[in-house]
């Protein structure tokens, strides 16, 4: 088949602009060949390259005593002490999980999880933040059942135990879904494995699944906006299979501990292209590949197909010769492909033969890092005006807005469609803030959670920034953990509108400043930026998924709330009601500023609680909803009524920052409210918990009708 | 007592299993899928829950056409003890070790849950340590554990005491909320729920630790 001719219509379809072909042909001296526009495609969108927001990353707290690699690898290596290390990141599946919700979804999970297990750590622990378009919209029905069931289909298959997650519901997710999939495995600290290649004349070697037509052009077509035609970008989208990449990653577990890898690298986004561009810079080095020995699915891939293609479940190695034999051995007995398909060479070059004919030629390195990088133009966004006529409600009614409205009732719909205790070491399944798992074999424990609120991020993008970091740290707090580290997904618009860039650059510089104080350096992320349809933007959802340790079990906070208890008010409250959930679900009014975050609060309150563990019977963080749904959930998770003395709405419904609610008994309450005072940290004695009512300052209503309402909300909505 | 978990390439509860069983007292070891053969003096064997060959065809079809499943047959002909949970239960049920089989849960959705169980008989070594009408909260995960039997077969595992476990609230559709049955010689287990997800404080539920406990107690020769 003859190559097309490069055309000013074919570069552009590529995603390349005029500029950017200069700059190619700048760096080549010579009309790109097709194989090669596809390569330059691949490595300089936006997904691939960050060419919009590495300026804005590169600001980015990610170091600490407890890091042991930051950004730049498959995904972040933190120390969880006895050498010992936690691996995890957080990567979207947006587009693709649009356009075809299950495989979409699948294939996310599936990517996080070889960018996990690439590093040599066994995945233990996955996550999904997912954000669909209003209840109403004819899409979100089908969106949410398919995107549920692929994280489910994946994951489950797989066998790694979902402890947590986010589901939340905005009409300007109509034309836009985020799946944000996120994983965390555990390797030994002094067996992580990188993929920088070393040595020359080494064998590169092809791993795990056939290659397919899937998904060529995937991370181009991630980089683009949608319109309405849309549904034929479905060829796009790649299929997964998860049974493959289990045996993929117990291959590769094996392979390990062999001392066959020199280097290896996932293939994700643009697949063979970015895996071997990436082992090459890192270790300085060229690659030749010789396509026809590469395991093919379909009968005569082009290589600008096979250099494009995104067919799931593969990995690319730099081997040790010696050991050739033994790694053959270990793909037989998974029954994997195995084959040798090019060397690393001395000179800078990305050499791609098939059948003796060279089809791409390029210098390496400049490939890899002479990507575009802008710095687009960006405004602040407008300071928000303060919230006029704040409502007054029956706390009750108030209370029912949120737990019968979708984004506020339970998840369980949800969370049970996923294999949440898999492995066996699950302790705290998802439903109330953050899920614990044993590292297996220790007394330690591992928390994890993913958070942020979109509504504050687009009405003040740095302190909706900064509340995106502190709520994660108040949920792995709530049980007991020290907040390790963070991984940022960032979703946004299309950054060339000066607006959207503005509340990109505000969420990094509130995020920067939060995981300072709270000392959870960002070690792994993703971006994603063109989240539009028709022009229009979703909301700015940089979701931050968090990982802390607990030294000890015995330092678990995981208990329920009993009858009799007491329930305190860590941190002040003042009843902040701008951008809160009442408002959006009860008026449907999305006003106001966001709430304030003082960091040195947060940490306070949070080393205070920290200090004080064993007074705590039960914490719940205080964050959308306020004290009335964090009250009610506690109740609810327990099965006993609460009473709080208060009926107004602010105090009930606020949602300042840097607060937690708790239960314990009468005498251990009485010893928190002293050590509190004694610390210096805000705390009040609100309520109890007991009895069968649900009662806010008189007001009442029977706990189980309430929680038939919370429990039946979702699947009213979606399953009915 | 020696023990034996099988792993198909797609197992993701064999450690779980072999986990359980260690702390219930028995020496485990792990037997590949393409073994022919069991480890010489095995007395039960385990078939964990997973997804044995990505469940392609139906679940536990392929599996129970795999070498060391004929292997798994010759043992429990010869009257040793199989015990499936979950995939494994599907590949007991497909290489017609158990009766009926385990079709998609009737409401369509895969379900993760925690839930009650009644001990229908301790007439086995399985449900040994329990009391018989017990409640006990053992956690589920399956796509397609809605147990299916013609009438005669649910009267006849009804009728020769042979349903081990039945579901409080019916989550799959299951006939006769049955969740695990025993074989005509009560030495092959099949049973949807996961019994070494509930076997250790720490893990914050023990109500599974009795399956194991009374297992190897049973065994043990006195």
């Amino acid at each position: 088949m003859e190559d097309p001719k490069i055309t000013p219509e074919l570069i552009a379809a590529h995603g390349l602009s005029p500029d950017e072909y200069q700059r190619i042909l700048e760096i080549i001296g010579r009309d790109p060949s097709f194989t090669e526009l596809g390569i330059f495609s691949a490595m300089w969108n936006e997904h691939c390259s960050y060419k919009s927001s590495k300026k804005w990353l590169r600001t980015l707290p990610t170091e600490g005593p407890q890091v042991i690699c930051g950004p730049g690898e498959n995904a972040g290596v933190v120390d969880i002490g006895d050498n010992q290390a936690v691996i995890f990141k957080m990567e979207s599946h947006n587009h693709p999980s649009y356009i075809e919700p299950y495989q979409g979804a699948a294939t996310g999970v599936g990517g996080i999880l070889r960018d996990v297990f690439t590093m040599g750590a066994r995945p233990i622990a996955a996550m999904n933040a997912l954000s669909f378009g209003e209840k109403s919209h004819r899409k979100t029905r089908q969106l949410v059942h398919g995107v549920v069931e692929g994280v489910g289909g994946y994951g489950n298959c797989f066998g790694v135990p979902t402890v947590g997650g986010e589901v939340r519901f905005d009409k300007a997710y109509n034309g836009n879904c985020l799946v944000n999939a996120f994983a965390a495995g555990l390797a030994d600290a002094d067996k992580i494995f990188y993929s920088a290649a070393s040595g020359v004349g080494l064998p590169v070697v092809y791993l795990g699944a056939k290659t397919g037509r899937d998904g060529v052009g995937g991370a181009t077509m991630a980089s683009a906006e949608f319109d309405d035609t849309i549904e034929e970008k479905r060829p796009t989208v790649q299929v997964g299979d998860p049974f493959t990449e289990k045996r993929l990653m117990e291959a590769c577990m094996e392979l390990m501990q062999t001392g066959a890898v020199v280097s290896i690298q996932d293939m994700g986004a643009a697949g063979l292209t970015c895996s071997a561009v990436e082992m090459g810079d890192k270790g300085k080095l060229g690659i030749r590949l010789d396509l026809e020995k590469v395991p093919c699915r379909e009968q005569a891939m082009t290589a600008y197909e096979m250099m494009l293609s995104e067919s799931q479940e593969r990995m690319l190695m730099v081997l040790n010769p010696e050991l050739e034999a033994v790694a053959k051995a270990v793909f037989d007995k998974w029954d994997l492909d195995f084959a040798i398909v090019g060397e690393t060479i001395a000179e800078d070059r990305f050499l791609i033969v098939l059948n003796g004919e060279v089809k791409a030629d390029l210098p390496l390195s400049d490939l890899a890092s002479s990507a575009p990088e802008y710095d687009r133009p960006w405004i602040e966004t407008p300071v928000a005006f303060p919230l006029k006529n704040a409502p007054e409600v029956d706390p009750i009614d108030g209370l029912k807005a949120l737990i019968g409205s979708v984004n506020h009732c339970s998840k369980a719909w949800v969370y049970e469609q996923y294999d949440t205790q898999v492995m066996a070491d699950t302790v705290r399944t998802p439903g109330l803030g953050a899920g614990v798992i044993r590292v297996h074999g220790t007394d330690k424990l591992l928390a994890f959670t993913s958070d942020v609120t979109p509504r504050y991020v687009k009405a003040n993008p740095v302190e909706g920034g900064k509340q995106a970091v502190a709520e994660a740290y108040r949920n792995l707090t709530a049980v007991g953990a020290r907040g390790l580290a963070t991984t940022d997904n960032m979703n946004f618009g299309n950054p060339e509108k000066p607006e959207i860039m503005g509340q990109f650059v505000g969420a990094i510089k509130g995020i920067g400043a939060a995981v300072i104080a709270l000392d959870m350096p960002i070690v792994s992320g993703n971006v994603s930026l063109y989240n539009e349809t028709d022009g229009q933007g979703i909301l700015p959802t940089p979701t931050i998924g968090a990982v802390g340790l607990i030294a000890h079990a015995d330092d678990l906070i995981a208990g329920v709330a009993q009858d009799g208890d007491h329930l305190v008010i860590l941190g002040e409250t003042r009843g902040h009601l701008g951008q809160s959930a009442l408002l959006a679900e009860l008026e449907g009014r999305a006003e106001g500023d966001a709430p304030k975050v003082d960091l040195e609060a947060e940490r306070k309150h949070g080393d205070f609680l920290l200090a004080n563990r064993k007074l705590v019977r039960a914490a719940n963080d205080l964050s959308d909803g306020g004290l009335a749904l964090a009250a009610f959930e506690m109740a609810e998770s327990a099965g006993v009524g609460v009473t709080i003395a208060s009926d107004e709405t602010a105090f009930l419904f606020g949602e300042d920052q840097a607060r937690y609610v708790i239960a314990t008994s009468p005498e251990n309450a009485q010893s928190l409210l002293k050590a509190a005072n004694e610390a210096g940290v805000p705390a009040e004695l609100a309520g109890k918990f007991g009895g069968t009512l649900v009662d806010f300052g008189g007001k009442s209503a029977p706990l189980d009708a309430l929680s038939d309402l919370f429990r039946n909300t979702f699947k009213t909505a979606f399953d009915a | 007592m020696k023990a034996a978990v099988i792993v198909f390439p797609g197992s993701n509860c064999d450690r779980d299993m072999a986990v359980a069983l260690e702390n219930a007292g028995a020496e485990v070891t792990m037997v590949w899928h393409k073994d022919a053969e069991l480890p010489a003096g095995v007395d039960v064997v385990g078939v964990p829950g997973g997804f044995s060959y990505g469940d392609y065809l139906r679940c536990g079809a392929i599996a129970a056409n795999s070498p060391v499943t004929n292997a798994l047959k010759a043992h429990a002909a010869r009257g040793g003890y199989v015990f499936g949970v979950c995939n494994g239960f599907q590949v007991l049920t497909e290489a017609r070790l158990l009766p009926g089989a385990l079709l998609r849960n009737a409401h369509l959705k895969y379900i993760c849950r925690t839930v009650p169980l009644t001990v229908a008989t301790t007439d086995s070594a399985y449900t040994s340590a329990y009391e018989k009408g017990a409640t006990i909260n053992i956690p589920i995960a399956h796509h397609d554990g809605n147990f299916t039997a013609d009438a005669e077969t649910v009267a006849m595992l009804e009728g020769e005491d042979r349903v081990a476990f039945r579901y409080g609230a019916n989550p799959n559709g299951s006939t006769g909320d049955i969740a695990g049955i025993l074989s005509a010689n009560r030495r092959v287990l099949g049973m949807m729920p996961h019994p070494e997800r509930a076997a250790e404080a720490s893990q914050g539920n023990t109500d599974g630790k009795g399956f194991f406990a009374g297992l190897v107690s049973a065994i043990i020769p006195a």
